[in-house]
Parts: structure tokens; C-alpha cells; sequence
């Protein structure tokens, strides 16, 4: 009884601390650069003051762009059907599997690691492990949300040739590793 | 300008999407929202670091690190990006300044292209999915698919 009673309140108390430190672990990086601004302010009050003056200019210019960046990403990731895809990247594909991998890719929104669970996917229910690869990578380094922003801060000279080297070297990997590296499904 | 582009072509999709789908809408605002809500809290450390960095960092430190033509900065450049997780709309605004700057666009090339492709931190997660040996070689190929795309960037556009 007294055990039983003790251990709820235990992992209560654990639990409070953990959603605590989990709350805050977000802001570890702003609440060290609040903390490094007064710092500064304290030895060199001109510099923390531009610090804070570049600092507002960028968070200006992110508040200007990002909406609608991410009403878009999640326009496309509620309208690119997920079932469709699976069906359509497997073995004899060819090049259409690649093309619809790309698109895919492309298309997404989110993080790398979110592509993770939904290739794993793809992979186990019949998708070519290149064409796998290639939705990763494409995912990783050519989406569309991403381009835009790429395009905005480098300029199309700088982002545009990084996308055409990238492209084929995105099915390059995707190919290399198909032939080249052993795979098997039942690893995962 | 950009921007004002943006937004309308965000507004187009977001009628044209509720027009079919006001559930649908209503979902994909949600998606929205909450991967805003869960990005700012980084983004604002981030916009925090880049004012810190811009005041602290002379142009000629940041030349030094990334500097043009110079194998180790790409390199660096390189394994800096493959260490960094980050999203691109945060990152690039810094890597573009670096650029303004005076940075190289071989070592800017190779941490931009490396900071998407190769990820170190997030290796754990892809090798539960992939297991060890794809996810090893995935990250191989893109590391050295990199410092390549890097180089011939940096020649064309120099």
C-alpha cells in the first residue's frame, strides 16, 4: 500500500520537472544570446546595441515571409495524396518512379527526420530502394519551400546551379546505393 | 517584392484549397500553425545569434573561416554542416550573410548543401528506419556529393 502510494507521487514530480526543463529546452539557444546581449551591454554598450538592431532587422524580415511559406507547406502536405505514391514508386517504375519521387520530395514539408517514418514506409511496402533514396534526398535538399528561400537570400545564379548540380547528384546516390550497397527490407 | 509574391500566391492556394476542402483547409492551417509555433522558439535564438555574430564577427574573421578557394574552409565548411541542425529558412539567411560578408561561395556551397543532406545528429533516428549500413552510406555519398558540387559552384561562380 505504501509503495503503491509513494510511486504515483514520484513520477508526478518527475513528470512536472520534465515538462519544465522540456518547456524551456526550446529556448536554450535565445535565452544564451539574451544572457551573451547583456553581457555585452554591460562591457560594450554600442555593440550589444547593434546586435539588437541587426537582430530586430532579421526577425522583421522572417515575419514578413515565413506565413506564407508555412500555410503552404501545410496546403501540400494535406493535398499530395500519400497512398497514391506508394503504389506508384516500386520495382519497373523507371523513370516515372523517379520523377514521382522527386515530386514527392519536393513537395513535402517539414524537417528530414519527418521523411524518415514515411520513407521507411514507401520502402517496406514495395518502393525501390533508389527511388527511396532519392525521395530522401530530394526531401533533404530540393524542396520547393526551401528553394524559394534559397532563391531569396542567395539569388538565382547561386541557387539555381546548386539545384542543377544537385538534381542528378540526387539519383546519382540513389542509383549508387541500389546496386552498390546491400539493403534488405527486413532490417528495419 | 518577394515577399508581396508570396503572400499572394499563399492566398491563392489557401482559396483555392478551402473552395474544395474547408476541412482540409482547416487541417492544413493547423499544420501551419503548429510547425510555426514549434520553429519559434529556435528561430528566435537563431535571429538572436545572427545579430550577435554580425556585431562580434569582423568581416575579415569570417573570410578567415570561410575563405575562398581554400580546401580546409570548404572542408570545415563541409563537416560544420553535417554537425548543424537547423532548419534552411533559418540557416540560409545566415550563410547568406556570411556571403555579404566576404565568405567564399565554395565553403558556403558545401555548408548549405551539407546542412541539408547530411544529418549526424539526426543518424540514430534515420538507422532505426534504414538500418546502419544505408543510412552510413547515404550520408557518405551526400558529404562527398557536397564538397563536389561545392567546387564546381565555386569555380563557375567565382
Amino acid at each position: 500500500m505504501i509503495t503503491k502510494q509513494t510511486k504515483p507521487d514520484s513520477v508526478q514530480t518527475k513528470e512536472s520537472t520534465n515538462t519544465l526543463s522540456q518547456r524551456l529546452k526550446p529556448y536554450w539557444l535565445f535565452l544564451a544570446v539574451i544572457l551573451l546581449n547583456l553581457l555585452l551591454g554591460l562591457f560594450q554598450p554600442s555593440l550589444a546595441l547593434s546586435s539588437l538592431k541587426t537582430s530586430r532587422d532579421y526577425l522583421w524580415e522572417m515575419l514578413t515571409f515565413i506565413p506564407p511559406i508555412f500555410i503552404l507547406m501545410g496546403l501540400l502536405d494535406v493535398w499530395v495524396p500519400r497512398e497514391l505514391v506508394e503504389k506508384h514508386v516500386g520495382p519497373g517504375s523507371g523513370w516515372r518512379g523517379i520523377a514521382l519521387a522527386i515530386f514527392v520530395g519536393t513537395a513535402a514539408a517539414g524537417p528530414l527526420y519527418a521523411a524518415f517514418p514515411l520513407a521507411a514506409t514507401l520502402w517496406r511496402k514495395g518502393a525501390k530502394v533508389a527511388n527511396v533514396m532519392i525521395f530522401l534526398n530530394t526531401w533533404a535538399a530540393i524542396k520547393i519551400p526551401m528553394i524559394t528561400v534559397e532563391l531569396k537570400y542567395f539569388g538565382p545564379p547561386f541557387a539555381l546551379l546548386r539545384l542543377a548540380l544537385t538534381l542528378p547528384a540526387v539519383i546519382l546516390i540513389g542509383f549508387l546505393i541500389e546496386h552498390y550497397v546491400p539493403h534488405s527490407r527486413e532490417m528495419t | 517584392m518577394f515577399n508581396v509574391i508570396l503572400f499572394i500566391l499563399a492566398l491563392l492556394a489557401l482559396s483555392l484549397s478551402y473552395v474544395q476542402s474547408p476541412g482540409k483547409t482547416q487541417k492544413a492551417l493547423k499544420i501551419a500553425w503548429t510547425s510555426f509555433i514549434r520553429i519559434l522558439p529556435m528561430m528566435l535564438g537563431i535571429i538572436g545569434l545572427i545579430g550577435l555574430v554580425l556585431t562580434l564577427l569582423a568581416p575579415a574573421t569570417i573570410q578567415a573561416v570561410f575563405n575562398n578557394a581554400q580546401w580546409w574552409s570548404t572542408a570545415l565548411a563541409a563537416v560544420l554542416g553535417s554537425l548543424t541542425i537547423m532548419p534552411a529558412f533559418i540557416a540560409f539567411p545566415l550563410a547568406a550573410s556570411f556571403l555579404r560578408e566576404g565568405a567564399g561561395v565554395m565553403p558556403i556551397a558545401a555548408f548549405v548543401t551539407t546542412l541539408t543532406m547530411v544529418g549526424i545528429v539526426t543518424a540514430p533516428m534515420e538507422i532505426s528506419f534504414f538500418g546502419r549500413r544505408l543510412t552510413l552510406w547515404r550520408n557518405i555519398l551526400s558529404f562527398f556529393a557536397a564538397i563536389i558540387i561545392a567546387y564546381i559552384m565555386g569555380r563557375v561562380l567565382a
